[in-house]
């Protein structure tokens, strides 16, 4: 393994990067030919696993960097997701491009997480947990409720019967991204770029979003920003004393965290055609919650390869795999058995994560370490 | 007695019969979390526990129902016992195997064992049981005490003897578990443990023993509510804990978390918010309401309405 490792940090820069996308673009279609020979449902699994990624690393920022327990994170998902039904469902009228909307979906989020963000300022630990998790119970509910809005004024009807979520039913179909624009600049035949039925056009778009995403985390873990979070973390009566400002730095956190899952939410409303209030539920936001935490809090190369284990090892090995190999036992059942049995073993052996964060011990060049003697 | 107070006391009783089983579990939290910090997820679960084997034990036996005479007084009481035995035997296991080898790990770790022991343990009711959802026999006799005992006349009141035997059951455990933590030597080292494990062991408290015991305490508090829950309601499914936990967390959160009267308190508070919210405002805003005061709350008290202002310096 360290060989391996060792030979591919020698490789140029400009290759190691080559071969990474090399494989990103050949995996659709080498899985594409898996798909062909076996009955598995691989990529669109693959692609409900990158999303998930992208969700994890929005949580990685709150939870893994700000030290913020979040136990209500999949709400901000359904933001994104309803905000985006809101924009491009047909019933509403409103029909935006999905090139605009998915912008002002990621804005509405990060604007939920500042609306979370501002009561919790004050709590520590397990209760700021609690308000999270209210949270996100509160607004599949409303969702759920938000069918039949009256609102009236003495006689004045500002709304009747105003049908904005489509309660529990669901809201479909929704808003697909739309190549016209581009078709029109290039003077292509009308239709040509229509291909996001295609699960690979899908999983080329996820990538993008989650190559962004996690660019985005990378370069916020090495900024100021990034110290701050972690001063935080480790202590905040400390880190305020440094001259943190720690609602400024937890607000931060709450917000951005919660743009990448509004831009999560987009995407997989738009994949998917359909949401439903209980797709967002108390189960996703804990399903989130181990990912970070087995992949390694605070590490963003362990969120990225931690969530696409721990999503395939679900959806792909218990899902589909598991019944073929033992078609006698009554899997689907055991499922969950085997699901939470394996995190227990596996937080018991390795309690800290798979991939967890090398504390980089400050090194403090020893010209300035003289100078601070003195 | 006007249709309208009527229906307003019968919310205030219906509200406080939630109260009564919610607080039950809700202690459990408390107590756990007052030791080692640890948001039990799988609390929830031993509640559904407690009524899955408290319904195996009554077909086994094979009971007749409703309950009378020598079934009464002598059988019933005995298969509380049996059932709280097992259900807090059964969180002690909980404990033993997923959270005591975790007492040093990283604070987030044994929330994702709670996590996965729920998962497990509902899958596994799922099995044992069934996934749909699943009668409870009437064994509780039901009498009207106004119409039929006291002979009144009241339009809507509904007060049976059902709710009797909930709050004779849940109040008493209630008031015994105060009395324990608070006047005996157990009781004591319990709250030295919870106010610093280290020092606790220091003077000679078995730390460890006193982390089993409340398990154990805990588990037979739910395993009690869950019995409660089958006869007075008469129906569950394997995911019943899920709901309950979830509330009961929030009560404890509510009344100040490690606090024992707080947590019977909250617990009490989101009966009356549920039921009022039921009758009032529309089943399906009670959660929002529930969570939406808890939210409330937290902002102007951060530790809840019972909870010291000191433990806020200790997480």
């Amino acid at each position: 393994m360290n060989a391996i490792a060792e030979s591919w940090s020698k490789l140029p820069r400009m290759l190691q990067v080559g071969i990474v996308l090399a494989l990103i673009i050949a995996t659709p279609y080498l899985i594409g030919a898996v798909e062909q020979t076996s009955n598995f449902a691989l990529l669109s699994q693959i692609n409900r696993a990158l999303i998930f990624v992208v969700l994890a690393l929005g949580l990685n920022i709150v939870v893994g960097f700000a030290g913020l327990l979040d136990l209500g994170y999949a709400a901000f998902f359904a933001i994104g997701a309803y905000t985006f039904g809101v924009l491009t469902w047909p019933n509403l009228g409103i029909q935006a491009s999905f090139f605009i909307a998915i912008w002002i979906c990621a804005v509405v989020a990060a604007f939920f997480g500042i609306l979370v963000g501002t009561p919790t300022l004050r709590l520590r630990g397990d209760y700021l947990a609690i308000v999270t998790l209210a949270f996100g119970e509160i607004i599949p509910t409303l969702v759920r409720n938000l069918d039949e809005i009256t609102i009236r004024i003495g006689d004045w009807v500002i709304l009747d019967k105003f049908n904005l979520t489509n309660g529990p039913q669901g809201m479909n179909p929704l808003g697909r991204p739309d190549f016209s624009f581009f078709e029109g600049i290039f003077n292509m035949q009308p239709g040509a770029l229509a291909v996001s039925f295609d699960p690979k056009f899908w999983y080329f778009m996820i990538v993008i979003t989650a190559g962004f995403v996690l660019f985005a985390s990378r370069r916020l873990d090495m900024s100021r920003l990034g110290r701050a979070w972690k001063a935080i973390r480790e202590d905040e009566t400390a880190a305020d004393f440094m001259g943190v400002d720690p609602i400024r730095t937890k607000l931060l956190a709450f917000a951005i965290g919660a743009s990448f899952s509004g831009l999560a939410g987009v995407i997989f409303a738009s994949m998917i055609q359909a949401i439903f209030p209980e797709l967002f539920r108390f189960q996703v936001s804990i399903f989130l919650l181990i990912i970070v935490i087995i992949s390694g809090m605070g590490n963003v190369f362990g969120v990225l390869i931690g969530g696409l284990i721990i999503s395939t090892f679900d959806g792909v090995l218990l899902a589909q795999v598991l019944p073929q190999i033992l078609p006698d036992v009554d899997v689907q059942s055991l499922r969950w058995v085997f699901f939470g049995a394996g995190l227990i073993i596996f937080m018991i052996f390795r309690p800290q994560g798979l991939f967890p964060r090398k504390a980089k011990a400050a090194v403090i060049p020893t010209a300035l370490a003289a100078e601070g003697g003195d | 007695m006007s249709l309208e107070l009527e229906l307003f006391i019968q919310q205030v009783f219906n509200g406080l019969t939630i109260g009564a089983y919610l607080g039950l579990i809700a202690l459990g939290y408390t107590m756990v979390y007052g030791i080692i910090e640890l948001i039990n997820f799988a609390h929830g679960d031993l509640f559904a526990f407690g009524f899955f084997i408290s319904l195996t034990i009554f077909t086994a036996l094979g009971i007749p129902r409703p309950l009378e005479g020598f079934n009464l007084i002598v059988v019933l009481p005995l298969i509380f016992v049996v059932t709280m035995l097992l259900s807090g035997g059964l969180n002690v296991l909980i404990d033993r195997v997923a959270y005591k080898p975790l007492r040093n790990a990283p604070r987030l770790a044994p929330l994702i064992t709670a996590v996965g022991m729920s998962f497990a343990l509902e899958a596994l009711f799922a099995i044992w049981q069934g996934p749909s959802q699943i009668n409870y026999p009437r064994y509780f006799p039901q009498i009207d005490i106004l119409r039929d005992w006291m002979g009144l006349e009241p339009q809507l009141l509904f007060i049976t003897t059902k709710d009797l035997f909930l709050f004779g059951v849940t109040i008493p455990l209630m008031v015994g578990l105060t009395l324990f933590v608070d006047r005996t030597k157990l009781g004591k080292a319990m709250r030295a443990a919870a106010q610093d494990r280290e020092a606790a062991s220091m003077v000679g408290i078995n730390v460890d023993r006193i982390i089993a015991t409340t398990f154990f305490v805990g588990g037979a508090l739910a395993g009690a509510a869950g019995l409660v829950w089958g006869l007075y309601i008469n129906s569950g499914r394997f995911l019943m804990g899920f709901e309950a936990g979830l509330m009961a967390f929030t009560a404890a959160v509510l009344g100040g978390i490690g606090n024992i009267r707080g947590a019977v308190l909250g617990a009490f508070i989101i009966g009356l918010l549920k039921a009022m919210g039921d009758q009032y405002i529309g089943g399906a805003w009670s959660r929002i309401i529930i969570f939406a005061v808890l939210i409330l709350l937290l902002v102007f008290r951060p530790s809840g309405i019972l909870g010291s202002t000191q433990s806020i310096e200790k997480v």
